[in-house]
């Protein structure tokens, strides 16, 4: 009956193809364009670290102003923390895993003469960063903590950097010169951008990541550059490196690995505690305000997503709205238009029911169509998007099997639904009156 | 207007197409009104001046790496080099770039003090030369003496004794006073350190478009003596870009430094409001498709309400009607139907711009928008509506004789 009904739709779209055109092209258009903005705000949200989202939180302390709150909006604890915070919270090592780290850069200059020098930006870490957050590697591996604790000078690369200096060869023991100093090379990691970039969203939730990675204290032993945001409440105590380091200035991020609620509990209490003995020693004037926000929490606190991505999302989904409208509008025409032929077919024997099932059938091909139709104008769509805002949206733009079939799915859906009243009043055609009037 | 009564009577006898239509435009009407006003407001944005002479400036880096690199002698020599060039107007060492989306920041007040608020503005350090460079304007006190630039060592944490505001930044600090009688007055930055308002300037955007307090920026007396430092470089009208080559091969020569990141200003301008941009021309988009779907389904609905009365149309046109009078009974009833949709239409516009204006931090929009796009919605309801109602002025009377 199936294969029949769909014939029968097939047949009653080509007989009235210009209505069915419009039909097809007003839920092509509500589902690309929807499809484009869905897009682009699931990929601007979407899980960076799947398999261990849950485990990973981010650290807050509330070292701030006593006279003015980080966020007067909300009253958050500031979204970085000083040097002094990350070397002691680092130092008590109480979680599973922590990383402390911050955002430089300095100039590598190549072995190979051929090679101009040139600037890398610098991941300053500690050695748990790969195993926290799963970067996969080409060669080698990450350092281990008594890399971290002696500011042994090795480096981790990026496949670029690695491609770039070496020609893309197993580099491990060789020697980079990064910003005036040698550093050996242990490991060489495999393309990795979590997109979020969500370890450090502070600098660009959708930049690439750094070029290089070393070991985070060495910031303090060779006086390595602040990048990315700095805010301080207070300015620093004296002048030069040392007393921009021991001032209330933030600008490093870290994380810890809690793999169960009774070691999120016990690591609250520890920073609890940590934040008691700061404020003895005359620190943090505010309110005790830690907070630990797991992968998602975090993105969500950070409003990762744009405001402007989630504007066109709703504007989108009001533009499909219209759309249906027209259709319901347009397929109520169609199908009244029919009346005469549905009341000879009831006429015949043909019961309510199938009279129903053949119309939802012909309103399901039209969505199917639409949505085929609407998934090649996402795809324009989302190359619109990159052409109009550039590299920015590189990683924003592409369309998934999931999305795919979430948008025919969509497209099916709504036009079925939107076939729901036309249908019900088809099969409410009496008849004797169409078989009267005839 | 004696028709009015039959045709709003025929009209509840197919009560829903009509209710499909109206809410149509209610929609349509609440995402276009929305959309332009999103729109004006963006653009208003990105024609805001920066201040500065866009077109004839760039600006390059220089990281110096090789270890007896001298970060003074190097930024002196340049800096000489530079403003020799022919073509080139003026060129500073500036730690930001205004409009190009990253620099610094500070607070000023005007009592010290932990406890007082203090007024958010950008810094821009810059020597004598820098009102020069910039291309802004000093409209009272006067300019920085060459003896008044100090050089700023890596990490300082004090500042210079004296400054030069933006005319918006001496408003905020003194809403008083006028702009001119702010100079000589104190004001304090870091809380407590007191600096002396010495100049006001017309205009320096700061370098975030994005920011409330985008208008605020001060001039700070100094060279940062850093190994990474950036040159800020205007010239004559038109010689930018081989301007920007000469100075490129002109720093290139040395090779114990890098020379990176060599714009011109335009180009972070664009840059900086690309997502502007790209936000006006896609709601433009949506505007546009909008209207024709909308057009569409009207003229779908109405030829379709057009076939279904052609033995009505006939049998008016028979017992009298003219052309005239069938034309006007469509175009009346979908003014009828259009009228219900706006004023509904009115209602979603409002609640939509609510929205946005809660969960985006949008401003609220001018009332007038409102009429205009009830207006403007009718009218593309009317346009839309006349080929299929010219479509029924071309039935025959003799149709009324059909039984079909």
């Amino acid at each position: 009956m199936f294969g029949y009904y769909l014939k029968l739709a097939v047949k009653s779209i080509k007989k009235n193809a210009l209505l069915s055109m419009l039909m097809v092209l007003a839920i092509a258009l509500g589902i690309g364009a929807s499809m484009t903005t869905i897009t682009v705000n699931y990929l601007m949200s979407a899980n960076p670290i799947p398999d261990k989202s849950t485990q990973l939180f981010y650290v807050q302390v509330d070292s701030w102003d006593p006279h003015n709150a980080f966020n007067d909006d909300n009253g958050d604890p500031p979204n970085q923390i000083t040097w002094t915070e990350a070397n002691n919270l680092f130092n008590a090592q109480q979680a599973t895993k922590q990383v402390v780290m911050a955002k430089s850069g300095g100039i590598i200059v190549p072995e190979n003469q051929d090679i101009n020098p040139f600037q890398a930006s610098i991941r300053l870490t500690t050695g748990d960063f790969f195993t926290m957050f799963d970067t996969p590697f080409l060669f080698g591996g990450g350092w281990q903590l008594a890399s971290d604790q002696q500011r042994e000078q090795v480096i981790v690369l990026t496949k670029r950097i690695n491609d770039k200096l070496f020609g893309g060869e197993n580099s491990i023991g060789r020697t980079v010169l990064l910003a005036g100093q040698n550093y050996k090379v242990v490991g060489v990691l495999d393309a990795w951008q979590p997109m979020p970039k969500f370890y450090d969203v502070n600098n660009g939730a959708f930049d690439e990541s750094e070029e290089v990675f070393i070991p985070f204290f060495l910031k303090e032993t060779y006086e390595l550059p602040n990048w990315g945001n700095t805010n301080c409440w207070k300015s620093p105590e004296g002048e030069g490196f040392k007393a921009f380091l021991q001032s209330e200035c933030i600008n490093y991020q870290m994380w810890v690995q809690l793999n169960s609620e009774q070691e999120k509990s016990d690591y609250l209490a520890f920073l609890n505690n940590y934040v008691s003995e700061q404020k003895a020693l005359g620190r943090f004037p505010r309110d005790m305000n830690n907070q630990l926000l797991d992968v998602m929490g975090w993105m969500e606190n950070q409003q990762v997503v744009e405001d402007d991505a989630k504007m066109m999302m709703w504007m989108s989904f009001m533009f499909l709205v219209v759309c249906l409208l027209n259709t319901v509008g347009l397929l109520l025409a169609k199908f009244m238009g029919k009346s005469a032929e549905i009341g000879l077919r009831r006429a015949i024997g043909a019961s309510k029911r199938d009279v129903f099932i053949q119309h939802i059938i012909e309103a399901a091909t039209i969505g199917l169509l639409g949505g085929l139709l609407g998934l090649a104008l996402a795809m324009f769509g989302l190359v619109g998007i990159k052409t109009l805002y550039g590299d920015f949206v590189e990683n924003l733009v592409s369309l998934d099997w999931v999305m795919a079939f979430t948008g025919i799915g969509i497209a099916i859906v709504a036009s079925v639904l939107a076939g729901l009243y036309p249908t019900w009043r088809a099969c409410n055609i009496a008849p004797a009156t169409q078989l009267s009037s005839q | 207007m004696l028709t009015l009564g039959p045709i709003f009577r025929a009209l509840l006898r197919n009560k829903v197409g009509a209710l499909l239509i109206a809410i149509q435009i209610a929609f349509t009407m609440a995402i276009i009104v929305n959309s332009v006003f999103i729109i004006i407001e963006r653009s208003q944005e990105t024609k805001r001046p920066s201040g500065i002479d866009e077109a004839n400036s760039f600006f390059v880096n220089s990281s110096g790496f090789s270890e007896n690199f001298s970060a003074k002698a190097t930024i002196e020599e340049d800096l000489a080099n530079i403003r020799a060039l022919p073509g080139v107007i003026d060129a500073i060492q500036i730690n930001a770039i205004p409009v190009s989306g990253s620099g610094w920041s500070m607070g000023l007040q005007t009592e010290p003090g932990a406890e007082h608020d203090g007024v958010g503005t950008a810094v821009y350090m810059v020597d004598e030369r820098g009102i020069n460079a910039l291309d802004v304007q000093l409209l009272a006190g006067e300019n920085f003496s060459a003896s008044d630039i100090r050089w700023r060592g890596n990490s300082a944490s004090d500042w210079p004794d004296k400054i030069i505001v933006t005319e918006a930044m001496a408003k905020r600090l003194f809403p008083d006073l006028d702009y001119a009688q702010t100079i000589g007055k104190t004001v304090y930055i870091n809380d407590t350190e007191p600096m002396i308002i010495t100049g006001v300037i017309d205009k320096l955007q700061a370098p975030w478009v994005g920011w409330n307090n985008v208008d605020n920026s001060f001039l700070s007396p100094e060279y940062l003596e850093r190994d990474s430092s950036s040159y800020f470089i205007r010239t004559e009208d038109g010689q930018r870009d081989e301007m920007m080559k000469q100075v490129e091969e002109l720093l290139s020569a040395n090779k114990s430094r890098v020379v990176q990141n060599m714009r011109s200003v335009d180009y972070v301008r664009e840059r900086s409001y690309r997502g502007h941009n790209a936000m006006i021309k896609i709601l433009s988009t949506v505007i546009i498709t909008l209207t024709i779907v909308t057009s569409l389904g009207i003229v779908g609905l109405a030829s379709f309400s057009v076939n279904r009365r052609k033995k009505q149309i006939g049998i008016r046109r028979a017992l009298g009607a003219t052309k005239a009078d069938i034309l006007h009974y469509f175009m009346t009833e979908n003014l009828i139907i259009s009228a219900f949709g706006v004023l509904l239409g009115a209602a979603l516009t409002i609640g939509l711009n609510m929205v946005l204006v809660n969960a985006l931090s949008l401003t609220p929009m001018s009332w007038f928008y409102i009429p205009v796009g009830m207006l403007v919605l009718c009218l593309v309801g009317q346009a839309a509506v006349f080929g299929p109602a010219r479509k029924a002025t071309s039935i025959a009377p003799a149709t009324a004789t059909r039984t079909v």
